[in-house]
């Protein structure tokens, strides 16, 4: 039988303030126990909370750049449960009038090919307080309780169920992992808590309008973990359904080691939360100047800069283009700080060796930012530098190969010291005198005559061994282009 | 709409109160109360009115994202009926 998986997720993502949602309690990660939670975190009687505007300008970020809809009025409502790291026994969240409704993202599952791009619609995205922290281990058989976390500001975003794999809902985290930290609205650090996926599944018979059953997948904190408890999940629902079984809607949580689901809560036992709107809030109000004031303060998303830099012509707004392919706009566009180190050097070469530019950035400086396990904005080697190192390339000053050298010396602690120095003090300048060049290949001519008389009965790889040959007389530094001319001029010559 | 004394029973559930029988009846009692006075209001004709929040159109005040708060754990900890390594101690919670 045929088997649709349909998936929606629900990504809490905690947002780049410095004080909480409605205290000034500072939000940094990593304080010692409790210092950190204020009266109005902790719950003590009689204290007010009182929203914070950086919160807010945040959310709206995000929903300006999926074209949603800014509620205003946008109201605040009480979540009620009772947990210890709870203290105030509700959770203010948002239920009606969520600050961001609608809206959608793009996603590509497959390599540069256009049929694999889908749309998938975001329900809503609302603010709400994330709890504190308890710690299990043993305090004489008590549990220890950290509030530092209470009331940092998180912004759940809600998908529509149209997510048809586990590849997909990955695609779609992944987007809203690239473009929240592109907005600078969250550092969706995924090992501190600061981008957390619950994964909503069913399946249902392929052609089925109706949706089946679903089961939540609670907390999955890494994008690994969320494709391997979606596969999981779809292929439990799937066997259950065969063997005649029924699906109970439930919260399931994912064993990460075992690889498979189990269940926390059933529907029967599922909590009601009686939601109501806090009386201790007022309607927030956003108006249209603020909005405005908000968007222009906005960065360019990602979106656009991706077509931006696989578009060839100038576009009406006069933004530099630079016609890559989906490619290399798809690796230069996973971060902002990449995006912007590569525009910085083109603007220096110029946008007809843009090409040449995205190659190095994806090339070499990622190469060894992988190795250092490095940010972009640590590279011991900046934009300036970069550009002039390529600048030499296309001069015809060094060959690439030279230019890959002198990359690394730069890198590995020469810091500083710009590519035309280097140049110079190792003596790297590319051989590009002719006459030089072809007494050096009439040289490796007479002392291989075997490759020659190789190469005439059509043997092709007896050229690059003699090209290898000059080179090798040249210590690298001649012109490899104008060898293979001058070579081939030689070698037409003698047949 | 008409209250039962389950649901009563389960919103106290709910919300951690226990009530005895008798109380649950006093409370259900009082509820069917408020909820006919809600049905006369709904008899109001509201459909050109929009709604409100506050009687004075007052909207959320908001603050600066700054940290304005210190450390004052050791003073809150003084009312905790139990602590250790800066941490609250509760009864054991397991789900």
């Amino acid at each position: 039988m045929q088997w649709e998986v349909v998936v929606g997720l629900e990504i809490h993502t905690q947002l780049l303030t410095q004080s909480k949602l409605f205290s000034g309690a500072s939000t940094t990660f990593g304080g010692a126990p409790n210092s950190q939670a204020c009266a109005v975190d902790i719950a003590l009687p009689g204290v007010l909370p009182v929203l914070n505007r950086g919160v807010v300008e945040l959310a709206v970020k995000f929903g300006l750049s999926i074209d949603a809809r800014i509620n205003s009025p946008s109201i605040f409502a009480r979540k009620n449960y009772f947990y210890p790291d709870l203290p105030k026994g509700y959770q203010i969240s948002q239920f009606e009038l969520p600050i961001v409704e609608g809206g959608q993202i793009n996603i590509q599952t497959g390599k540069n090919n256009e049929e694999d791009e889908r749309i998938i619609n975001i329900t809503r995205a609302h603010l709400e307080e994330d709890a504190g922290k308890s710690l299990h281990e043993d305090f004489h058989g008590m549990t220890g309780i950290d509030l530092n976390r209470a009331g940092t500001p998180l912004l759940e975003i809600v998908s529509e169920p149209d997510m048809r794999s586990s590849a997909e809902a990955v695609a779609f985290a992944k987007k809203i992992h690239t473009l929240v930290r592109w907005l600078g609205i969250s550092d969706g650090n995924m090992e501190e808590g600061s981008f957390r996926c619950d994964a909503n599944v069913s399946v249902r018979r392929l052609g089925d309008d109706t949706l089946g059953t679903r089961r939540e997948i609670k907390n999955l904190n890494s994008f690994r973990y969320l494709q391997q408890a979606i596969e999981y999940e779809a292929e439990f629902q799937k066997y259950i359904l065969e063997t005649g079984g029924k699906i109970k809607q439930a919260t399931v949580l994912f064993d990460s080691e075992k690889r498979e689901t189990h269940v926390m809560r059933t529907k029967e036992d599922s909590h009601d939360y009686r939601y109501f709107p806090d009386p201790d809030l007022l309607p927030l109000i956003i108006s249209s100047d603020w909005i405005e004031e908000i968007r222009a303060s906005m960065v360019e998303p990602p979106d656009l800069c991706f077509s931006r830099f696989i578009d060839s012509e100038i576009g009406s707004n006069g933004k530099e283009t630079y016609a890559l392919s989906k490619y290399d706009a798809t690796m230069l566009t996973v971060d902002i700080d990449i995006a912007t180190y590569f525009e910085k050097v083109v603007r220096i070469i110029g946008r007809k060796e843009a090409k040449l530019c995205a190659n190095w950035v994806i090339g070499e400086v990622a190469t060894r930012l992988n190795q250092d396990n490095k940010n972009i904005t640590a590279s011991p080697i900046s934009p300036q530098q970069l550009a002039e190192l390529i600048l030499r390339i296309c001069d015809g000053t060094v060959s690439g190969k030279t230019a890959k050298d002198i990359f690394n010396t730069m890198w590995d602690g020469e810091s500083h010291t710009s590519a035309d120095e280097i140049i110079k003090i190792k003596g790297l300048r590319q051989i590009s005198n002719s006459d030089e060049i072809t007494k050096l290949v009439d040289m490796v001519l007479i002392e291989n005559p075997q490759q020659v008389a190789d190469f005439c009965r059509g043997k092709e790889r007896a050229f690059n061994s003699l090209v290898g040959q000059v080179m090798k007389k040249t210590k690298g530094k001649a012109n490899p282009a104008q060898v293979n001319d001058i070579l081939k001029e030689r070698l037409k010559k003698k047949n | 709409m008409a209250v039962t004394l389950e649901d009563v029973k389960r919103v106290a559930n709910l919300a951690r109160i226990e009530i005895s029988n008798d109380e649950a009846n006093t409370t259900l009692d009082q509820i069917t109360g408020i909820f006919s006075l809600i049905e006369q209001m709904e008899l109001v004709d509201t459909s050109k009115i929009a709604p409100m929040s506050h009687a004075q159109g007052v909207e959320q005040r908001l603050r600066k994202d700054e940290v304005t708060e210190i450390d004052q754990h050791k003073l809150f900890q003084l009312q905790a009926p139990k602590t250790e390594a800066k941490l609250y101690l509760v009864p054991k919670v397991i789900e």
